[in-house]
């Protein structure tokens, strides 16, 4: 038993140590939310889904790309489950390039469900003559690309103040209290009312926040409730299987003296 | 049962094991005797077998959706997390499995440090072993660099560029190694062709491995040489194989846990980001099992010398049977080995820490100091205490102390502290 206890402290101190990363002198303590796709049975909760694409493609997606996406995604299980119909429209919102024709001619079309989220800008470069130098990161994955990445967005959003007395921003740069180094080029963008919710949900900075966040999480792990759903199958068929096993294992070694 | 008086039942069993004694190997697996008073720290060695089987095979799916190309690494990737049938979880699988693996071989490589397994006749098993454990992070490091996001790119950087402090040629092998003047797409390609081949030679030396293993046969808890087979052994056959099946079911509930709910928690959040030489992330830190290796590097103030002590520190361990002078295996009859190993357990956890830190201040000094009771440890303490130590009285079998063959009384009373250690 000491030995186990043993084993299980270096376990916890291992984890520790990846989760214990060097942080700025100046960050923040992070705003916690009680996710819904946190915890053994974790779901998205569909609506906020919904509305958090809605966020991301009124507000984010302006600047933001998130390229590793398709329009089919939105339909599919475990995501924001839009009709076929209705992410059709969403699609055909959009125009991309094709091509070339019989003519070698590239043209443009309205996007179909097989597509790629489209890029609010042609390349990186561009991305960054607009936005003063700074790009905007793309979002497919950007939660995990993110220490405790949905606090941090749903922080980030929430954090922006008057910076304190002594410190002077440039023209184009915002003060956050979550940002590592406090400075941000995104202007703070959210708003109360910035948008109209379709389903008719309040649209306070709070709420959008965490709508776009739950959003972002599924982008970044489409299949995130698949995953807990078969973790505890699998785990449970594990268990009972060491019942087993064990009791299989106690009657062959009771054909000699010695313990197991 | 000896292996040659084995005869197949069947007739074409008997034609063909004449030929190919493919029989008698399978009979030998199966009789060989094993100490009956194997712990549960003796059951990693087939959990080690099932991590390299489980690595080879989720890497050689993910071989197929995987492309090595610095521009497309990381969308197909991201490919297989998401359009792939079941990619998601065959990539959890491969990348925390990576974890597990070491999880598995350290616990493996302290039970041998523990027992003394590495002593004679066993010598050859653990250089065997060593050279597995090198290899084995050759093979981790440059996987960890295949996704190209921020941390395989500048760790892929930062390591290669240790041969550099090599004298005279140092630049020329890492341009050569890089295939460029900087990591680029020509390292990535040769970092997946010697991904894929490494574990293949690791699973040669596993059969190696097993192979020395099986001449001595296995050390036990109490490290004395045993007859066999004999009262003291069972065969492998069914007693250990349902042993290491119970434990390795417990071991996979730990390992569906990381893969099931925190799939990224061993990882580092920086390499969801895709690479970029221009930029340099904040504090580039290795996998958590190179940890100790890297804050030994680091803890050196000269390039040159501080990969000299990192290879150094796997160096020693290599030579490790010949450095530890005590004729008594078992630390359970070493009273003061035993509070070296366990110092030697938090030394190697404190080194891990420090790899994390940043090498500044305090946890430079730290590093330094563990840095130095490291080499302390196998180079000055281990040979001095195999002569000045008083070891207890070591039994003459497994089943003697059950036999009760201890007529002094003191004995018996250390045969029972014995026992409860077990």
């Amino acid at each position: 038993m000491k030995k186990i206890l043993k084993l299980l402290f270096v376990l916890v101190l291992l984890i520790n140590f990846n989760n214990q990363k060097v942080m700025a002198k100046n960050s923040q303590e992070l705003l916690k939310v009680n996710w819904s796709f946190k915890s053994f049975f974790g779901k998205f909760d569909r609506s906020s889904l919904q509305r958090g694409y809605q966020v991301y493609n009124e507000v984010c997606a302006s600047c933001h790309s998130a390229k590793y996406l398709s329009y089919r995604n939105l339909t599919e299980k475990g995501g924001p489950e839009f009709s076929e119909a209705e992410a059709k429209a969403i699609a055909s919102n959009f125009e991309v390039m094709d091509g070339p024709d019989s003519n070698g001619e590239m043209f443009t079309r309205p996007a179909r469900l097989s597509d790629k989220f489209v890029m609010p800008y042609a390349n990186e470069e561009a991305a960054k003559s607009a936005n003063g130098g700074a790009y905007p990161p793309d979002m497919s994955v950007l939660v995990k690309a993110r220490k405790d990445g949905a606090n941090y967005i749903y922080s980030l959003l929430l954090g922006y103040e008057d910076p304190p007395a002594d410190i002077k921003l440039d023209d184009g740069v915002y003060y956050n209290k979550y940002m590592y180094g406090n400075k941000i080029k995104m202007s703070a963008p959210l708003s109360d009312n910035l948008i109209e919710y379709s389903d008719g949900t309040e649209a306070t900075t709070e709420q959008m926040s965490k709508d776009v966040v739950n959003f972002l999480m599924w982008a970044a792990e489409p299949h995130l409730e698949q995953r807990h759903k078969f973790g505890f199958r699998v785990i449970l068929y594990l268990l009972i299987l060491s019942v087993l096993v064990y009791f299989s294992m106690k009657k062959i070694w009771s054909r000699i003296e010695s313990k197991v | 049962m000896s292996d040659h008086d084995y005869q197949p039942s069947s007739k074409l069993g008997k034609w063909f094991n004449d030929r190919l004694p493919l029989l008698t190997l399978s009979n030998h697996l199966k009789e060989y005797p094993t100490p009956k008073n194997l712990n549960y720290w003796w059951t990693f060695g087939g959990i080690l077998t099932f991590c390299l089987i489980t690595q080879i095979i989720t890497g050689i799916i993910l071989g197929m959706h995987y492309i090595a190309h610095a521009d497309l690494a990381f969308e197909s990737v991201e490919h297989i997390m998401r359009d792939v049938n079941y990619g998601w979880l065959i990539r959890y699988v491969h990348a925390n499995g990576a974890s597990m693996f070491f999880l598995a071989v350290y616990i493996h490589i302290f039970r041998a440090l523990y027992y003394g397994s590495y002593k004679s006749p066993r010598e050859v098993i653990w250089i065997i072993g060593m050279i597995i454990y090198f290899l084995m992070m050759a093979t981790a490091f440059m996987g960890y660099v295949l996704p190209w996001g921020q941390m395989s790119f500048w760790g892929a950087t930062v390591i290669t560029n240790l041969f550099s402090a090599i004298p005279l040629v140092g630049e020329s092998i890492t341009n050569w190694m890089w295939g460029g003047y900087a990591v680029d797409n020509p390292t990535l390609t040769r970092f997946f062709s010697l991904h894929y081949l490494l574990p293949f030679l690791i699973l040669g030396l596993v059969i190696l491995h097993i192979w020395a293993l099986h001449v001595p046969g296995n050390n036990n808890p109490i490290g004395i040489d045993l007859k066999k087979p004999s009262k003291d052994t069972v065969p492998f056959h069914p007693y250990i194989v349902i042993k290491d099946l119970f434990a390795l079911l417990l071991f996979l509930i730990v390992f569906a846990f990381f893969v099931f709910y925190s799939p990224n928690i061993l990882g580092h959040a920086d390499n969801y980001i895709e690479a970029n030489p221009l930029v340099t992330p904040a504090h580039i830190v290795p996998e958590w099992y190179l940890l100790p290796f890297y804050a030994i590097l680091r803890s050196i103030p000269d390039k040159l010398f501080g990969v000299i002590a990192m290879f150094a520190s796997i160096f020693v361990l290599v030579i490790l049977p010949w450095l530890d002078t005590s004729k008594v295996r078992s630390a359970i009859f070493r009273p003061i080995y035993k509070q070296f190993y366990w110092f030697l357990v938090a030394d190697v956890i404190i080194l891990g820490y420090m790899g994390a830190m940043p090498a500044e201040g305090t946890y430079l000094v730290i590093a330094r100091v563990a840095t130095g009771y490291y080499f302390i440890h196998f180079l000055i303490i281990l040979p001095f205490l195999g002569f000045k130590e008083k070891t207890l009285e070591v039994p003459l079998s497994i089943a003697e102390p059950v036999l009760g063959g201890f007529p002094n009384e003191a004995a018996t009373k250390d045969t029972y502290n014995i026992r409860k250690n077990l």
